[in-house]
């Protein structure tokens, strides 16, 4: 039980130094608050005009904010690849590593920083397009569904990075996983209709995972009909989470281990 | 007391046999090392000779290929935790966080030695107090100076009050003044009973703190003594004499009875034009003049010099082949 209650602590520790470090970092700020609400104002006024929402019916703020609330939380999210980074390359890793802490401490703060500035990244796209116009219809239930569906999705991105960060053996590269992130969802249902697509593209985006994760954020925000996107993108992020923790875990044992 | 007969108990670090390859590259060749409770070793060597490999084994960082080594009684591959427990280590990379004030880094890691909120709080100002970083408490990091940081940084290496210190290079890069304050607290930390393992790529920096040297090369310990031993082998000063014609230096040499210079001249050390002895004394310096004189060679200047590191492994390696 001490044993939980310390590690807990040191967790603690980890993730007041990387929400310092990230309210310190002027672009840290900017991708976790300004980024969202540009974005979100890129797509409704720049892009909004001229793209229909085909068969869904749905107005174009109403059909892309849950691809933006995807690219607002997903940006900083890979991230967390950068950071990781950052301490395997500098002494960093060295200073924590002679300390009588749990290794796997050092990553798991990263994480869990990044949900949390993430998560409320998403709070700002929203906030951006409650202000746009968008009116979502969801009861106490839907935004608790939505709450954990975009902390899942912040979490399964985070934790993919962190894997991304240890493998590369610098920052640069490990920025790369960023535009990943943020161009998955313009291949999928997110942004323009997938109906809309060649082939191969339109096979691509259908079965892409952000795609059931959008059609699921419409159908808790928008009260439409889920069918079985909800199942799809609940076991697509534990997917991606049980897969990439173990593989990220081992791959910082390996390359802190003696 | 001779350091060999003195026992396992007083010895804070025993080095015996370490190996280590990266790949096909071997980095130590067996390196053995001895160093005495309360005593400072300084480690030095050029750049690639396996110093700081030899610290990051000591320091559990790195597992050795073979040898033992015991740091504190314990071994480092199989006591790690134990190692760590009584160890500091300031590494030659920074490792303080830069966003960070110098406060909030020393709160951070005194946090994680779960010292407890109020004893944490009190370590770090004892700190920044003893490293003369009061000032600077509520600064960031980033905005140090080199000899502000390394003090922080040492300062961070002392928050759980280790016995034994291991410092990697930790006057590399820094300015005379910021050097020599780091010097004065490396003493004061000595003084108070602190082990010490120190690596350094300047002789005058182990003369000036080191109870014992222990120059590598290699990966290979080519002297293991004094410093005032040491500087007895190499000599107390150096005599440069650059000569008018460099193809006079043949003759020049013969006529000082100085052998040839090949090793160091590949080594850049000397241009063409000069010849290096060790000066045993004034009446050397005048006989080497007047042996010149004779023999009809022109002298542009002399120069008089302390022993450098190059000096000492010329001298060394010279003396092993």
């Amino acid at each position: 039980m001490t044993g939980v209650l310390t590690a807990a602590g040191d967790l603690r520790r980890l993730v007041v130094r990387d929400l310092r470090r990230e309210v310190r970092m002027l672009d840290g700020l900017i991708v976790n608050t300004a980024l969202p609400v540009i974005i979100m104002v890129l797509f409704v006024y720049v892009f909004g005009g001229a793209i229909t929402t085909g068969s869904s019916g749905l107005a174009y703020l109403d059909f892309v904010v849950p691809a933006v609330l995807l690219m607002s939380g997903g940006y900083g999210a890979a991230l967390t690849a950068v950071n990781i980074a950052d301490d395997m390359t500098d002494g960093m890793i060295d200073r924590f590593r002679t300390l009588p802490i749990g290794g796997w401490v050092v990553p798991a703060g990263h994480v869990v920083a990044s949900v949390l500035r993430n998560v409320a990244a998403c709070g700002f796209a929203l906030l951006a397009a409650v202000v746009l116009g968008f009116r979502p219809d969801a009861g106490p239930a839907e935004w608790a569904l939505t709450l954990a569906l975009l902390i899942g999705y912040v979490l399964a991105m985070s934790a993919l990075a962190v894997l991304w960060g240890l493998l590369v053996r610098s920052t640069q590269a490990a920025g790369a996983f960023g535009f990943v992130v943020l161009f998955l969802p313009y291949l999928s249902d997110g942004v323009v209709p997938a109906e809309t697509m060649p082939g191969v593209l339109r096979d691509f985006a259908s079965n892409q995972p952000i795609t059931p994760i959008v059609a699921t954020l419409r159908a808790l925000l928008l009260d439409r009909p889920m069918g079985s996107s909800g199942v799809a993108a609940t076991l697509w992020l534990v997917g991606v989470v049980v897969v990439s923790t173990p593989a990220a875990a081992w791959l910082f044992r390996r390359r802190t281990s003696a | 007391m001779n350091y060999i007969h003195s026992t396992a108990f007083t010895d804070a670090i025993r080095v015996r046999g370490l190996t280590k390859s990266f790949g096909a590259t071997r980095v130590l060749a067996g390196v053995d090392l001895t160093v005495p409770t309360g005593s400072l070793l300084a480690l030095l060597g050029p750049n690639g000779s396996g110093k700081t490999t030899t610290v990051r084994i000591l320091t559990t960082l790195l597992a050795p290929d073979g040898g033992t080594a015991t740091v504190g009684g314990n071994d480092v591959t199989r006591e790690g935790v134990a190692v760590r427990r009584m160890i500091g280590l300031t590494s030659q990379q920074a490792t303080v966080d830069d966003l960070l004030t110098g406060r909030e880094n020393l709160e951070l890691f005194a946090g994680l030695y779960h010292l407890g909120r109020r004893r944490a709080r009190q370590r770090a100002a004892e700190l920044l107090e003893r490293f003369d970083l009061a000032g600077a408490a509520n600064r960031r990091v980033g905005t140090y100076s080199g000899g502000m940081r390394r003090r922080l940084d040492l300062a961070a290496s002392m928050v759980s009050e280790p016995r034994i210190l291991f410092l990697d290079e930790p006057t590399t890069g820094l300015d005379p003044r910021s050097r020599a304050e780091l010097w004065s607290v490396i003493r004061e930390l000595l003084a108070s009973g602190t082990t010490i393992l120190l690596t350094t790529q300047y002789l005058e920096e182990a003369d000036r703190l080191a109870d014992r040297v222990v120059v590598i090369d290699g990966g290979r310990v080519v002297a293991d003594d004094s410093p005032a031993a040491l500087k007895r082998q190499v000599g107390a000063e150096r005599l440069v004499l650059h000569l008018s014609r460099a193809e006079d230096a043949p003759r020049a040499r013969a006529a000082l009875g100085v052998p040839a210079q090949e090793t160091a001249l590949a080594h850049g050390v000397t241009s063409p034009h000069e010849i290096t002895l060790a000066l045993r004394g004034p009446e050397h310096l005048r006989c080497a003049l007047n042996a010149l004189r004779r023999a009809g060679i022109g002298v542009e200047h002399v120069e008089l010099r302390t022993p450098t590191l190059d000096d000492v492994f010329f001298e060394l390696t010279a003396a092993a082949a």
